[in-house]
């Protein structure tokens, strides 16, 4: 089976966010997979041993995001592409990435592709149901089961912490969801192994795509912090007193109740 | 300028989801006085037409049909591309919700527009409309703009204030039939596991548990507690990697972020992960045994000691109150 997931680089979670010149400032920062695509790779890996076949990490960004994309190989994935826009893409938003995986993955006849359900850093959600629908296939989002049988898939989904089971076909787009699977460490011997697989560089040129094809549709005008939480009331005195005073605290103060 | 806006309206247990009245005020604050048109898609869901209505939109598109039932991106995606082909629209609102997060970037992708989506405010400024939206899970904010064309959002529930109901607005209620056909995904079974009504998204108050819960049953008194205030229990990753609550229920940088009017944190620490997805709720109210907890630094309101005592003495409270009101 041919198997691609889509994967983000992202800040880690720990990380501060600090604004520089109206920019998220990255110096220093460490940076990860994105947690949601740590899902995908694992599930992409279970069912490329199930089912067999291969699994291809692509990733849009920049040379940065090779050291996320080994981290991919060195958990089981087999081939790594960067697709690297830097030097073309000045603006991009979800339909520019959007475009630019369609484009590479068109001619790739991919059988199954996953991705994480959202990006922590953006948080739009918009990639994969975009990627698919520019590919013409189905997608389920927010997975947290997936069976593969032959050419048809059972698929069961989060909604709002309900499930659905949904039935559908192969090819398709899958994201996922936290539940759907434990991601592996990266093993030594995988990182050893991850450093001689194949990790390709495209540009936008060798998507046959130019700058125009894939220009933003929406923009970014500021970026800021939301405004310092002042320190709050520590109640005092006994445990029943205080309960009192906080159920009025909430009335008369608050005015949430 | 004036703009045509259509807002998707969504139903929950049989009524309409608040986020759905939210999205009518979004679309008239987008329209700039232009017509809001609401549109109703499912099985049996006229009935709902005139609540939209009275909460601002000027019209209603009702899109009814067998296959629309449960949704599929598939299905509503011809529904909604049936009514943008009728009506034009220069812009969208959906709720960010799961259908609205499902489905606007399908929609979008078909449109070849741009998405705005987890909106929490609008502004205009000099002509030009501009959208709030949080970025790494409500650690930073930014604003976007619309590069010309379909202004496509999703907004996110409790942030953008639904318009207060008036039953004397009147409103043309019209069908639109679709052939609905082709899904390539099919609903076998929905597995209900959350409780009846509120959702954790668009919930008011929020009662959450951390590793201090301790087990599975130590959310039983959260749970009486949210049930007391109308409210939904959610809870830190720690208290769900440690099995004591489902995933659905996680708030933070994974998991949910939510922005309720009221946020109760019981035995939760205050990782920064954790705080990035409820430090933007209105009114937080900590409650953890660590005097020296990092929830204390967000919190409006703190109690020091321990949930199981502090939890329920609160429930005897807040139903005492509801006795006396």
């Amino acid at each position: 089976m041919n198997i691609f997931v889509l994967m983000k680089r992202t800040f880690d979670t720990e990380e501060k966010i600090v604004i520089n010149n109206g920019k998220v400032n990255e110096e220093g920062a460490e940076f990860i997979i994105n947690p949601y695509d740590e899902y995908a790779i694992e599930e992409a890996i279970q069912v490329r041993d199930k089912v067999g076949g291969e699994v291809t990490v692509v990733t849009v960004g920049n040379e940065d995001a090779e050291k996320e994309l080994r981290t991919a190989l060195a958990m089981g994935c087999d081939k790594a592409v960067l697709i690297n826009i830097e030097d073309d893409v000045e603006e991009s938003d979800q339909f520019t990435t959007a475009k630019v995986l369609a484009e590479y993955l068109k001619d790739k006849e991919p059988h199954l592709i996953l991705a994480g359900n959202v990006a922590i850093d953006g948080g739009s959600g918009q990639v994969g149901p975009r990627v698919a629908e520019l590919l013409g296939i189905p997608y389920v989002t927010t997975i947290t089961k997936l069976d593969i049988d032959g050419d048809k898939a059972t698929v069961v989904r989060d909604v709002e912490g309900d499930e659905e089971v949904i039935e559908t076909s192969l090819p398709l787009l899958v994201t996922a969801q936290q539940g759907l699977n434990e991601p592996r460490y990266p093993s030594l011997p995988g990182i050893m192994k991850a450093k001689k697989k194949p990790l390709d560089e495209v540009e936008l040129d060798d998507l046959d795509l130019d700058e125009d094809d894939v220009e933003a549709k929406t923009k970014t005008v500021e970026i800021f912090l939301p405004p310092k939480k002042e320190a709050g009331k520590i109640l005092q005195g006994e445990l029943t007193d205080q309960v009192k005073e906080l159920v009025t605290l909430l009335r008369t103060e608050a005015k949430v109740i | 300028m004036t703009r045509k806006v259509i807002s998707l309206a969504e139903i929950r247990d049989g009524s309409l989801r608040n986020v759905s009245l939210e999205a009518i005020a979004a679309a008239k604050t987008i329209a700039q006085g232009g017509e809001v048109v609401a549109v109703l898609v499912g099985e049996n869901v006229q009935s709902h037409a005139n609540e939209l209505i009275a909460h601002g939109a000027d019209r209603v598109v009702v899109v009814e049909h067998a296959q629309l039932k449960a949704y599929t991106p598939d299905g509503y995606g011809q529904a909604l591309m049936a009514v943008v082909e009728a009506e034009k629209p220069e812009g969208i609102v959906f709720g960010h919700t799961a259908l609205g997060k499902d489905l606007s970037p399908k929609l979008a992708t078909k449109l070849n527009a741009g998405l705005v989506s987890d909106v929490v405010a609008i502004e205009e400024k000099d002509g030009e409309v501009l959208f709030t939206r949080p970025i790494y899970s409500g650690k930073a904010f930014e604003k976007k703009v619309v590069n010309g064309g379909l202004i496509f959002i999703t907004v996110r529930p409790n942030n953008i204030p639904a318009l207060s109901r008036d039953d004397a607005r009147t409103g043309e209620v019209t069908t639109l039939s679709v052939d609905i056909k082709d899904l390539r995904t099919i609903v076998k079974e929905i597995v209900r596991k959350t409780a009846e009504g509120v959702d954790l998204s668009e919930a008011k108050v929020i009662v959450a548990g951390g590793r201090g819960v301790k087990s599975e049953d130590g959310f039983k008194p959260l749970q009486e507690l949210a049930d007391v205030l109308g409210g939904a229990v959610g809870a830190s990753r720690g208290a769900c990697d440690a099995g004591y609550c489902d995933y659905s229920l996680q708030i933070g940088q994974t998991g949910k972020v939510v922005t309720p009017d009221l946020y109760i944190a019981c035995g939760i620490s205050g990782a920064i992960q954790h705080l990035a997805g409820m430090s933007n709720s209105k009114v937080i109210v900590a409650i953890n045994k660590d005097p020296e907890a990092n929830i204390f630094k967000v919190a409006d309101y703190g109690i020091v000691g321990d949930l199981f005592e502090v939890v329920p003495l609160l429930t005897e409270e807040f139903k005492k109150l509801k006795v006396h009101s």
